[in-house]
């Protein structure tokens, strides 16, 4: 069924046009400011669900819309869904809800122009999901990074301008080499879709050069090790809402990515280059770690296990390969890749969750130090149970979305490489070893100090966000079956054309690798 | 049928909700009401199911409750697996967390003494320790009614996070918070064995449900694994290896054992619940489950007997140096799950789970009746402060022998007739290591009954140490408390008779554990059983009850009769003494390799990976290198007529110069 309406559309353009809105409202009086950006972000949320809704289980483009744009280009204003972007767009509108309601009485200085960033910033970030157009996508892709840009910026820490900048050209650095290979691909299929990029035929060396191009784009985003150093920064520096989106949402463009241009478009570097990208997300895993364990900082702490955590996210998508090689069977390719998918969507709430909960020690005591804190238990009950359940997913406890994408990603790995698995499953003790130390330190033992002893509990606002996390958290882990469904037809035939070889057009056998 | 295993899993988790998130609204009353209505339920229906099994025959029951999720066509699924060996472990589990649920209302009532005054956590204290027993319960019983290992994974890390958040439950204790962190990363060091384990009977199996999986193991057992190069390993010792360092976490064994001890910063109730009588046994339930992959494996079997061996002797050595009343007994779980463990290894499962039940019972009985001593004694565990409490105690004095004598394998009692099976079945069996073991398991039984009647000495007889106010104040404690204790002493003395001849002679477990002809010690052992008094008789006149009486004897001597000579006897022998009072040095040598060790290494990578190398040298270096290139070429263009009028003159020449030579 294909709904009447430009669900995709009105998904992408309500939240601009409202943030216009809250914009030019201006900050009198600003709770009518607030409940404007809120109800905008609960109708683009409703609107989205119509996605879910009317979403057919299979591996076509769904909600397609198909206009000219730039005609002397050929690019078009082109949107569609399949089960790999639907879901990340309803995270969007899902998680944007939360950052408006999470900025409530926190943020006083142009509250206006704070919500209007952040819903003008959810309409670039679903429009980065929904383009089927790379010129399209290239323009939501950068346009995004402006709001994100502004809120590090304006709202952000004291050392904001140095994460701004380093932020900024990082990421620019990345998209440029992947202008250049969609410039390149445009000239080869002779159109800007992404889906006949995927069916052009590509040599060998221009594989190689588009795969990293994209590489250079995409691990930068996700973040990958070694280019993963502007996250923590940027996260310290930026308000509580800034670090929400950016490790919710943002990351996960850089995995979306690899599934929409990296893998299918070119196959075979991707099978040439598995190598590299597993090396950087075990080491992600291992590595990062380790460095998380030693933070003192929370919001640096829970930075570092994004990365690590996203490490799985790149794991599970590039173990395809190897299963190929290994097995000459694609069992296990769809459960890497749709492990790589949940542990994405996973980790949008689990994340979010823990820097919405930082935030709200933050602005109590604004120190994000661990040693600040102590026994915070004692004062903070409710709150302290919420962070202890978001802690617990963020190890990956059964029951809980962050089990299940780790659990998925560490079973089809074993069927690439025993020790690929090995060394993912170390995280089972990283992790908890990382997050739970935060949480010892933070909220147990006795009150630490004068200020602790004077904190109050999470208010109203603050338990009902959290709260709603931890259900989504909690019946994700209880019942993944539905988010695999969706995706699950999208996935499988993202499996099947990435065996094909681009030069031959025929099935991959083991001598070709 | 469905509906009732739903009930029975269902009902502790309803009590566990509400008392978790109404308990401020329901009181201490409803609190305890409602989760010990739930546990109530799951128990007497579990011991109708049992009862179902005995007398009329129940079929096994194996169905799904829903699907988890189908990934390639492979389906996860959450579901019941009900044959005798769970319907046992049903019983026993829901019988247990009964009683600890009752005695925790005298253990509990005075909870906000545990909290500093203003804790706000401490407030309905008392209703989330009701709440989080109950959840363990729920999870226990999900663990052992699975009918496949991922959702035996699920109740495996349930009871691990259950158990956190128990040992660490007085948080404002540093001892207590630094406890459960170290129970749950030692746990997990298990479990990442464990899920390793997992994820190659997925990949070989093409499934998760035990049925499946059990039914093409004999197909599979000559199957070989490459893990690093070209080295071969079969694939059963691999998958059993793996399963069992999950098991070693979670069953405390050396070397992961370390976290059991610690663990007793938890209010005794749940040291008798989880970290005795149930969770901590899960790992013996595992593998015996797992019986039909073990069978096939005689590496891991022998590497199960070793560890288990190994276990139950060195841990019961430490047993006899500890002065914390709960720290003893914690010991000598670990010396006795080390039986059980061994008796797994020896292809006698039925022994090692007869073991876990009469364990069960009278384990929680000890911990019990010592967390009786502890009220009695105002949470003084320090038993140098303690004796001669059977004057003022008498019902835990008399239940708390019973236990000792069950431990100790007294003749007649639930304890021997498991532990002579255990020791019989190693002397019996022909698997590598099986010697070592039978030595190690034949000296243990002297050291139980050393360490246990040391306790019981100190305890209960002799002189009065503790303090005057203190010894006015003694009296036996209320009914909640005590009457747990009968009702656990009664099967600490019988059950063992009364389950002998089904469970290891019978045909209890046919069909259930699965043991190759060629590994049937138990077999071998039936041949020549003819009755329990038959056994008696033949343990009395039997290695290990001499073995116990010298331990009995020992003690006796030398903390009843000449207290003296036991100081003295300590300083002969301070060298080993210092060994055991250090533990063999485990914690000390974890504490600096790992975590010390980890810290370092995190510090390293941060500092010289991160911040030198790859911001400082890259990110910023090439920014600086921008910068300076930047400064230069602003240099060159000085906007001097002249120096640009030399460069293009310069330029020029160097033109020609290059066409003319080519």
């Amino acid at each position: 069924m294909q709904s009447m309406l430009p669900v995709l559309s009105l998904t992408i353009w309500l939240p601009i046009l409202g943030g216009m809105a809250v914009l030019t409202s201006g900050d009198k009086p600003p709770s009518i400011t607030k409940w404007l950006a809120l109800i905008v972000s609960l109708l683009t949320f409703a609107v989205s669900l119509l996605l879910w809704t009317g979403f057919e289980p299979s591996a076509e483009m769904q909600f397609v819309e198909r206009l000219p744009w730039i005609p002397p280009l050929g690019a078009e204003y082109y949107l569609g869904v399949d089960g790999i972007s639907m879901p990340l767009i309803l995270l969007t509108t899902f998680v944007t809800v939360f950052v408006i309601i999470a900025a409530w009485e926190v943020i006083t200085y142009r509250p206006s122009y704070y919500l209007a960033a952040f819903l003008i910033m959810e309409g670039l970030m679903v429009g980065v999901f929904a383009a089927l157009d790379a010129l399209l996508f290239y323009v939501f892709w950068e346009a995004m990074l402006i709001p994100m840009f502004l809120i590090i910026g304006i709202w952000g820490g004291p050392n904001r301008v140095y994460a701004t900048i380093k932020f900024f050209l990082y990421t620019f650095f990345g998209s440029v080499f992947m202008l250049v290979a969609l410039i390149y691909l445009r000239l080869q299929a002779d159109s800007f879709s992404i889906l006949d990029f995927h069916n052009t035929f590509l040599g060998e060396q221009e594989q190689l050069l588009i795969f990293l191009a994209f590489l250079a784009a995409f691990a930068v985003k996700v973040p990958m090790w070694p280019v993963h150093t502007w996250l923590p920064d940027a996260h310290v520096e930026a308000p509580t809402g800034g670090s929400v989106i950016l490790a919710a949402i943002m990351l996960k463009i850089g995995g979306y990515g690899f599934l929409r241009f990296s893998l299918p478009i070119a196959p075979d570097a991707s099978a040439a280059l598995d190598w590299l990208i597993i090396l950087m997300s075990l080491v992600a895993v291992v590595y990062i770690g380790f460095v998380a364990l030693v933070q003192q900082d929370m919001k640096k702490l829970i930075a570092y296990s994004s990365i690590a955590h996203m490490g799985f996210v790149t794991l599970g998508f590039f173990i395809a390969f190897g299963i190929f090689r290994k097995t000459q069977i694609d069992e296990g390719v769809t459960l890497g890749l749709a492990g790589g998918m949940v542990q994405m969507i996973s980790h949008g709430f689990i994340s979010g969750a823990l820097f919405l909960c930082v935030g709200v020690l933050y602005d109590r005591l604004h120190s994000r130090e661990i040693a600040s804190y102590g026994g915070v238990i004692h004062t903070m009950p409710v709150f302290g149970g919420l962070l202890l359940f978001f802690a617990m997913a963020n190890a990956g406890l059964p029951g809980t979305s962050g089990f299940v994408g780790e659990f998925m990603v560490i079973l089809a790995s074993f069927r690439a490489e025993p020790w690929y698995a090995v060394l993912a499953a170390t995280t089972l003790i990283l992790g908890a070893a990382y997050t739970l130390w935060m949480v010892k330190r933070v909220l147990f033992g006795p009150v630490a100090n004068e200020a602790v002893a004077n904190l109050q509990d999470a208010n109203g606002r603050e338990r009902f966000v959290l709260i709603v996390l931890a259900l989504a958290v909690l019946v994700l882990g209880v019942w993944p079956d539905p988010l695999v469904t969706v995706m699950e037809p999208s996935i499988q035939d993202l499996a099947d054309h990435i065996r094909v070889s681009k030069f031959a057009a025929t099935p991959l056998t083991a001598a070709q690798f | 049928m469905d509906t009732l295993y739903l009930i029975i899993v269902l009902a502790p988790l309803f009590g566990a909700l509400v008392a978790g998130f109404l308990g401020g609204k329901i009181g201490r009353s409803g609190a305890h009401g409602v989760s010990i209505f739930g546990v109530g339920i799951s128990c007497v229906l579990s011991l109708y199911v049992l009862k179902r099994f005995i007398f009329d025959g129940q079929a096994v029951f194996n169905g799904t409750v829903y699907t988890w999720m189908v990934v390639e066509g492979v389906r996860f699924e959450i579901g019941f697996l009900i044959d005798r060996l769970t319907a046992l472990m049903m019983s026993v589990v829901s019988f247990v967390s009964l009683m600890v649920h009752i005695y925790t209302i005298g253990y509990m009532a005075d909870d906000e003494h545990n909290w500093p005054k203003e804790s706000l956590a401490g407030r309905n204290s008392y209703q989330r320790f009701f709440a989080y027993i109950s959840l363990f319960t729920f999870s226990m019983l999900m663990l052992v009614m699975s009918n496949n290992f991922l959702q035996l994974f699920f109740g495996w890390e349930a009871v691990g996070l259950v158990s956190y958040l128990l040992i660490g439950f007085w948080a404002a204790r540093e001892s207590a918070v630094f406890a459960n962190l170290k129970a749950f990363l030692v746990n997990r060091v298990g479990d990442f064995g464990f899920i390793l384990g997992i994820a190659l009977v997925a990949m070989y199996f093409h499934s998760l449900d035990y049925q499946t999986v059990f039914a093409q193991a004999p197909a599979l057992a000559d199957v070989s694994v490459s893990i690093w190069g070209d080295q071969q390993w079969s694939l059963m010792t691999l998958i059993g290896v793996l399963l069992f360092v999950g098991a070693m976490g979670k069953s405390a064994q050396i070397p992961l054992h370390v976290w059991l001890p610690d663990s007793m910063e938890g209010p005794t109730p749940i040291s008798a619940l989880i970290h005795a009588a149930t969770m901590v046994t899960a790992g013996i339930f595992m593998v015996a489950r797992m019986s039909p992959l073990y069978e096939l494996s005689e590496t891991a079997l022998s590497l199960v007997l070793v560890v288990g061996a190994t276990t139950a002797f060195f841990m019961g050595l430490i047993g006899l140096v500890q002065n914390d009343i709960k720290r003893v007994i914690a010991y000598s779980t670990l010396s006795q799950l080390g039986y059980m463990v061994a008796a797994l290894g020896v292809s006698a499962y039925a022994a090692g789970i007869f073991h876990l039940m009469t364990h069960a019972f009278f384990k929680a009985l000890l911990f019990l009746a010592a967390g009786s001593v502890i009220i009695a004694l105002h949470h003084d565990q320090n038993i140098r402060n303690m004796g001669g409490l059977r004057k003022y105690m008498p019902i835990t004095w008399i239940t708390f022998l019973i236990g000792t004598l069950a431990l100790i394998g007294f003749p007649g009692f639930s304890g021997f007739f498991s532990k002579d099976a255990i020791i019989e079945a190693v002397q019996l069996s022909q698997i590598s290591g099986a010697g070592y073991a039978w030595a190690l398991l034949t000296a243990g039984v002297f050291i139980t009954s050393l360490y246990s009647f040391r306790l019981y000495f100190l305890v209960f007889h002799g002189k009065e140490r503790m303090d005057e106010s203190t010894r006015h104040h003694l009296h036996e404690t209320p009914p909640v408390v005590w009457v747990p204790l009968v009702l656990l002493a009664v099967p600490s003395v019988f059950i063992g008779w009364m389950s002998i001849e089904p469970l290891l002679f019978g045909d209890w477990f046919q069909k259930v554990i699965h043991v190759e002809p060629a590994h049937d010690v138990l077999g071998h052992l039936s041949e020549h059983y003819t009755g329990q008094l038959a056994l008696i008789g033949h343990g009395l006149m039997a290695w290990p009850f001499w073995l116990a009486l010298a331990g009995f004897g020992t003690a006796w001597w030398l903390y009843l009769r000449e207290p003296r000579l036991a100081e003295r006897v300590k300083e002969k022998l301070a060298w080993p003494v210092r060994i055991l009072e250090n533990k063999y040095g485990f914690d000390a040598f974890y504490q600096t390799v790992f975590a010390a060790g980890s810290r370092g290494i995190g510090q390293i990578l941060w500092v010289a990976g991160d911040r030198v190398l790859i911001d400082g040298l890259a990110v910023n270096g090439s920014a600086h290198t921008l910068g300076w290139f930047a400064r230069w070429m602003r240099g060159i263009q000085s906007g001097y007529l002249y120096h640009y009028a030399i460069a293009m003159i310069l330029g020029l020449v160097g033109l020609l110069a290059l066409f003319v030579t080519f």
